[in-house]
């Protein structure tokens, strides 16, 4: 089970709480874990990342564990605090607010 | 009862205004889809509790929201917006080429006979067409074959902003870009040409009378008579009567024909109103005045409408969509500034009041009329 902590804006376009849960089969990566949120809530599809190239759309980080994995390519394996459960993926938009 | 329901699309949600059929009292629903750019919504006029709207923003990119109960609840459809084949290149603003990219949805024009079958105009400019309510998107790329890499951005960007449908030929359709111009199609999308003859930008182009690269803002027509189109162009007020073959200038008298928006009378095909605003650098209204201009002879001889609106520090834009009409008798015009007013008039313009004063600033404004 992963946890993935979204942006108030897409939980409240999911209609969901912040902070979700997914089963992702395998070894989780930022990859796979963004193909299982797609599916499981396809109303986020566009908003993370390009439909069809899969590029990270420009104001979107990724944090986990205090380090920042927005650069890391998504066959990226999570840390494994995050593939436990333990801590959650947080996605981000990134601070341009002024 | 409900008669009148107003979309506003504003630059952090959107709202929905409702009234009775006198337009006195107003009920204010919003935001809806709080934070996020809400650059149009439009309802169905086929099914008027059908309504569609764009939702945009830098962060998150695209969604496209749908409503089934005239805007109480509304959910996702679809967001792939993928141009047909290799999109290309066209023009920068300094005329060098960049390749073709998808920013956002600015136009969402429901078809006349089909609630399912919706248009999108988005940037970078393309027209888009979906049969199944916004489920899926097919581009109609022939608009983009009439010299498209000669195309360049407006300053809000390279947007398809007008869309058009023909009430008396359903093949026939009119699309505009900022900046490239006025498109026909004859074929129900298929193939475009411009139609751009008698536009001259003496300042923005190297040939003033080029086939394409106008930097139109808006068109206008009235149903009954649609061969006749109003367009606000960067500089000047123009009008054909031969569906786009040719356009002659119909600026006059106003004290300056920069604009952005223009709308047509719902019941005489030959009042026009439009916002003047200074010039292309000073984006606010001459003399710190707030005027409607209103031209009861299909243009050349405008009159200023004043009462009601601010005659002095008046310093706001109103948008290329934020104007237009309901077909109660008689006629309102409604109008929203980037001040976040929502100004109204329920006698064809001749006095005006605020629906409500302090909204986001405002993108766009539709009514549906609902008796």
């Amino acid at each position: 089970m992963i946890r993935v902590m979204l942006p108030t804006q897409l939980s409240t376009l999911a209609n969901v709480d912040r902070e979700i849960e997914l089963i992702v089969e395998g070894t989780p990566t930022i990859g796979s874990v963004l193909d299982s949120l797609e599916t499981r809530y396809p109303m986020l599809l566009g908003t993370l990342r390009d439909q069809v190239s899969k590029q990270r759309r420009p104001f979107i980080r990724f944090y986990a564990c205090g380090e920042d994995l927005s650069q890391e390519l998504p066959t990226t394996q999570l840390p494994e605090e995050v593939a436990t459960g333990r801590e959650s993926l947080r996605v981000v938009g990134a601070m341009a607010g002024g | 009862m409900e008669a009148v329901r107003v979309l506003v699309g504003t630059r952090k949600g959107a709202f929905v205004l409702t009234s009775d059929p006198r337009r006195e009292h107003w009920d204010i629903q919003g935001p809806h889809f709080a934070g996020w750019e809400i650059y149009h919504i439009k309802g169905s006029p086929v099914n008027p509790k059908r309504l569609y709207a764009s939702q945009s923003s830098g962060w998150f990119g695209q969604v496209i929201q749908r409503s089934n109960d005239g805007g109480e609840t509304w959910e996702p459809v679809g967001n792939k917006f993928v141009y047909e084949g290799s999109p290309g290149t066209h023009q920068w603003y300094d005329g060098s080429q960049r390749p073709w990219e998808f920013k956002r949805v600015w136009k969402l024009e429901p078809s006349l006979t089909e609630p399912d079958t919706v248009y999108a105009g988005v940037e970078d400019a393309a027209l888009f067409r979906s049969r199944d309510g916004g489920a899926t998107w097919q581009e109609l790329a022939g608009l983009r074959q009439v010299k498209g890499h000669l195309w360049s951005p407006g300053a809000g960007g390279m947007c398809l902003h007008t869309i058009i449908q023909d009430p008396a030929d359903p093949q026939r359709m009119y699309t505009a870009i900022s900046a490239a111009g006025a498109f026909r199609t004859d074929d129900g999308g298929q193939t475009w040409r411009a139609v751009n003859q008698g536009l001259k930008s003496n300042f923005e182009l190297p040939d003033a009378e080029a086939e394409v690269g106008h930097c139109v803002h808006a068109i206008a027509m009235h149903p009954s008579h649609p061969n006749v189109l109003f367009m606000q162009k960067h500089w000047d007020v123009m009008r054909t009567d031969d569906a786009g073959e040719v356009w002659y200038e119909v600026s006059g008298n106003l004290p300056t024909d920069f604009g952005y928006t223009i709308a047509v009378h719902a019941h005489e095909p030959e009042t026009i109103y439009i916002v003047p605003i200074k010039s292309d650098s000073e984006h606010y209204p001459p003399d710190g005045m707030l005027r409607v201009y209103r031209s009861r002879t299909g243009g050349n001889e405008w009159e200023a409408l004043t009462k009601g609106l601010p005659q002095s520090n008046c310093y706001v834009n109103v948008l290329r969509s934020a104007m237009t009409v309901d077909s109660l008798d008689p006629c309102g015009v409604y109008f929203g500034t980037t001040g976040g007013q929502v100004y109204a008039s329920t006698d064809s313009g001749d006095t005006w009041a605020a629906l409500v004063h302090d909204l986001p600033p405002v993108l766009s404004v539709e009514v549906q009329t609902l008796v």
